[in-house]
C-alpha cells in the first residue's frame, strides 16, 4: 500500500474528527451545520479517494470492482451532502430559529 | 502484508468513535434542527465507515450498501427539512 493512502486516510480521520468536535462545541444550529457538514464531506471525500487508490494499486478484477464502486459512492456523497445541508439550513431559518446573539435578520422575507 | 487490514480497522474505529459525538447531539440538542444536523452527520460517518470496512474485508457488497444508504438518507433528510419548513 503506497504512502499516499496513509496520508489521505490521516487527512480524512482528522477532518471527520474536526466535524464531530464542531458538532459538540459550536453554539447554535447554523454554526454546527457549517462545521459538521463541511468537515465530514471533506473527510469522507478523502477517505473514499484513499480506498480508490488502494483498489487500483492492488490490481486484479476484484479490487478494480471495489475501486469503481467506491467512485460511485463518492459521487453520491458529493451530490447529496451539500444539498441536504442547504435544505436543513433553509428549513431552520424558515421555522424561526435565530442565530445566537443575532440582533437583526437581513434574510427575513418581507410581506 | 498484515498491516493493511489493521490500518483500515483503526480508521473505521475512529469513525465509529466520532459517530458517538453526533449521537450526543441527537440526544441533547435543544431544537429539532440540531437533531437533524446530528442525524445528517451520522449518516455521512456511516457511509465513510462502510466504504472503509468494504476495503478492509474485501467485500464489494459493503460499498454497494453504502451507496444505497447515502441516497436513502438524502431522501430522509430532505423530507425532514420539508416537514420543518411547512408541515407535511
Amino acid at each position: 500500500m503506497p504512502i499516499f493512502v496513509y496520508v489521505v486516510f490521516g487527512i480524512g480521520v482528522l477532518f471527520n474528527g474536526l466535524g464531530a468536535v464542531a458538532l459538540i462545541r459550536f453554539p447554535d444550529v447554523y454554526t454546527r451545520l457549517h462545521g459538521a457538514t463541511k468537515c465530514t464531506t471533506f473527510g469522507s471525500i478523502f477517505t473514499a479517494v484513499g480506498v480508490i487508490v488502494y483498489g487500483f494499486v492492488k490490481g486484479g478484477a476484484e479490487y478494480n470492482t471495489l475501486a469503481i464502486h467506491t467512485i460511485v459512492a463518492l459521487i453520491a456523497i458529493l451530490v447529496t451532502n451539500p444539498t441536504g445541508s442547504h435544505a436543513i439550513a433553509r428549513a431552520a431559518h424558515r421555522s424561526g430559529i435565530k442565530p445566537k446573539g443575532a440582533v437583526v435578520d437581513r434574510l427575513e422575507e418581507r410581506p | 502484508m498484515i498491516v493493511e487490514p489493521i490500518v483500515f480497522l483503526v480508521v473505521a474505529t475512529c469513525f465509529v468513535f466520532f459517530t458517538l459525538f453526533s449521537l450526543f447531539r441527537i440526544g441533547l440538542g435543544p431544537t429539532v434542527a440540531d437533531r437533524v444536523v446530528g442525524l445528517d452527520t451520522l449518516n455521512t460517518m456511516v457511509v465513510a465507515t462502510m466504504i472503509v470496512l468494504g476495503a478492509a474485508f474485501d467485500q464489494v457488497i459493503f460499498v454497494d450498501v453504502a451507496i444505497i444508504y447515502a441516497l436513502l438518507s438524502f431522501v430522509g433528510t430532505l423530507y425532514v427539512a420539508r416537514y420543518l419548513e411547512r408541515g407535511l
